[in-house]
């Protein structure tokens, strides 16, 4: 097992009274594709969000190179973590470049808002995330496909070492959906994290390096995805009867449920 | 779309080209009406004689100490309302959410309306106490509202409901005080320009002045802050700092405003909307909403004197009935919208 610089230990996390997580202990893997599964309401979008800071844990904490991220200023936390929620919401007539300027924030002062170096990483975001003709295009005339890889250009522009998505693929088209997985498995292969919520298992046993499975608030297995995926993790954890086979195309498991009633 | 950039040692910034040919524009706007309002008043005076009037010639303390301090602090007060809307509604996301909706302007009115019977009513206890009848209707309008967030709205809803309790209190406080107080207080309900001097609107103009350079400082921290609550933190806002310092921002505007020329109604409310608009920027942008509400209230300042010349009418007047036409248009649209 490689290194973490991203760490969470003993976490309690709730909203309020309702307790989604206690004793949660992640390493997110340096350098690698982890995928977060598991059933709807599981969990699986609070571990996000406590990993970016937007939910603070009652209990454990969370640590970026053994250093509370809550602890950080945040403007250092927002260089090296890039987060893209679940539903974003585009300010009114906004362009697309000036979207995914927005992305360079943390990297800008007061006195400098647009020096050289932002302006190569919105090009090169925007050219990654394959938007870069709709530049000029308000976000609200856009398709919600085009719109998603705007908002992951925003995030690329961000610069960070650690990607963490919440369910990118849920907006697009099959064809949408490899390309962007395929997106951030060369960003992998460049050396960033990447880590994301992923509703289709088969998809995240493809391309994950490592996977997270989780039910009710708990990791119930961790690993990479031909040592872990079974056909007994699948009942337990979505209580899903399946068979799991080698995909034929990468030969990584693939999950194929049994018809009856679920 | 052009824009230009500008890039030397540390320094660097971009700007819109429709940005700038937008301030260029409203600054030409804005000095055009407050040249019409110097000439006009009591007698009409050619630009050329007031011109002549300001350099000391005839007519010159007529000019300099009547007309020349109501336009200036027409102007400020009118971008300090703009930038109070811009404000509250980016901190609520709500197009609604400005300070004159929610009640701010009503409670610091109050604060002020108790400086001016109770104490010696100066123009720093006025200040003073408008700031803090505001200050605690934003606290309650904020506790009120924690169950939905400083967005959505419920908090509009609490503010409307808050705003009509406060204009009650406000005329029990006016019915209890004596009828000379009761007169000077009610003239000021409307929101009035009438008779401004220099030495009123010095230590008001100073602290708004201020107010505006602060918030200049945060502006870019608050225009991206409009990316919403998850996407503004991880991207590096302080987002508790932030809205702190707005509310406190905004605030201390209206109630500086508030507390020279009582509640002047809608300006806050229509100004971002109309600057958004006009600068087709995203978001609610800080400096067209200040310019516009300048220009706003400048017009309606000349149409609160030319209607029924010679009698001047409260500013608030005009205000409020076109404001209250905007305001039903902007509510059935949102409620449409739900």
């Amino acid at each position: 097992m490689s290194t973490s610089r991203l760490t969470a230990r003993d976490l309690t996390l709730r909203y309020g009274e309702r307790v989604v997580s206690t004793g949660l202990t992640v390493d997110v893997p340096d350098g690698a594709f982890t995928a977060i599964v598991g059933p709807n309401a599981c969990g699986k979008s609070t571990l996000l969000k406590a990993l970016v800071r937007l939910i603070r844990p009652s209990e454990g904490s969370v640590s970026l190179d053994g250093r509370d991220v809550n602890a950080f200023p945040t403007k250092e936390v927002a260089r090296q973590l890039g987060f893209l929620p679940q539903d974003p919401v585009a300010p009114e007539d906004i362009r697309v470049r000036q979207l995914v300027m927005r992305g360079r924030f943390p990297h800008q002062t007061l006195l400098s808002t647009w020096s050289e170096a932002d302006e190569k990483a919105v090009a090169e975001a925007m050219s990654a995330a394959g938007v870069a003709d709709l530049a000029e295009r308000p976000v609200q005339q856009l398709s919600g496909g085009q719109r998603q890889r705007v908002w992951i250009a925003l995030v690329l522009a961000q610069d960070t070492s650690y990607l963490l998505l919440d369910e990118p693929t849920s907006f697009l088209d099959i064809t949408h959906q490899y390309q962007l997985l395929d997106l951030l498995s060369r960003l992998r292969n460049q050396g960033r994290t990447v880590i994301t919520v992923l509703h289709d298992i088969n998809q995240a046993c493809r391309y994950a390096d490592h996977l997270v499975a989780m039910k009710a608030g708990q990791i119930v297995a961790e690993g990479a995805p031909v040592d872990v995926v079974s056909a007994e993790l699948l009942k337990e954890v979505f209580d899903l009867p399946c068979v799991v086979v080698p995909d034929p195309v990468t030969g990584t498991p693939m999950v194929v449920p049994l018809p009856g009633e679920h | 779309m052009t824009a230009l950039t500008f890039r030397r040692g540390g320094v660097s910034l971009r700007v819109e080209r429709q940005t700038l040919v937008l301030a260029a524009v409203m600054v030409v706007l804005i000095v055009g009406l407050m040249v019409l309002g110097l000439c006009y008043g009591a007698s009409w005076m050619s630009p050329a004689r007031v011109f002549d009037a300001l350099s000391g010639g005839r007519g010159g303390v007529y000019v300099r100490e009547w007309r020349l301090p109501r336009v200036v602090a027409t102007a400020v007060f009118g971008m300090a309302l703009g930038a109070a809307g811009a404000i509250f509604q980016n901190v609520t996301r709500n197009p609604l959410g400005a300070p004159d909706v929610i009640g701010l302007d009503a409670g610091a009115y109050t604060g002020a309306l108790f400086a001016f019977t109770v104490l010696s009513g100066t123009a720093v206890q006025l200040a003073t106490g408008s700031i803090i009848g505001g200050l605690v209707v934003a606290g309650i309008v904020y506790a009120l509202s924690l169950g939905g967030g400083l967005s959505g709205f419920r908090l509009i809803v609490i503010g409307i409901a808050l705003n009509a309790m406060i204009n009650a209190i406000n005329s029990w406080i006016i019915l209890r005080v004596s009828l000379d107080v009761a007169i000077a207080a009610t003239g000021w309900n409307q929101g009035s320009l009438n008779g401004l001097s220099w030495g009123k609107i010095q230590f008001p103009i100073v602290i708004i002045v201020a107010l505006l350079a602060l918030l200049a400082l945060r502006s870019y921290t608050m225009h991206q802050d409009s990316l919403g609550a998850a996407l503004s933190v991880t991207t590096g806002v302080n987002a508790r700092r932030l809205r702190l310092h707005l509310v406190l921002l905004g605030v201390g505007l209206t109630a500086t405003v508030t507390a020279v020329c009582g509640p002047i109604a809608f300006i806050a409310l229509s100004a971002p909307q109309i600057g958004r608009r006009l600068a087709r920027a995203p978001g609610i942008p800080l400096l067209p909403a200040a310019f516009t509400g300048a220009v706003l209230l400048l017009a309606s300042d000349l149409v609160a004197q030319i209607l029924l010349a010679p009698v001047s009418l409260p500013v608030g007047v005009v205000t409020t009935a076109v404001g209250g036409c905007y305001l039903i248009w902007l509510l059935s649209k949102e409620v449409r919208r739900r």
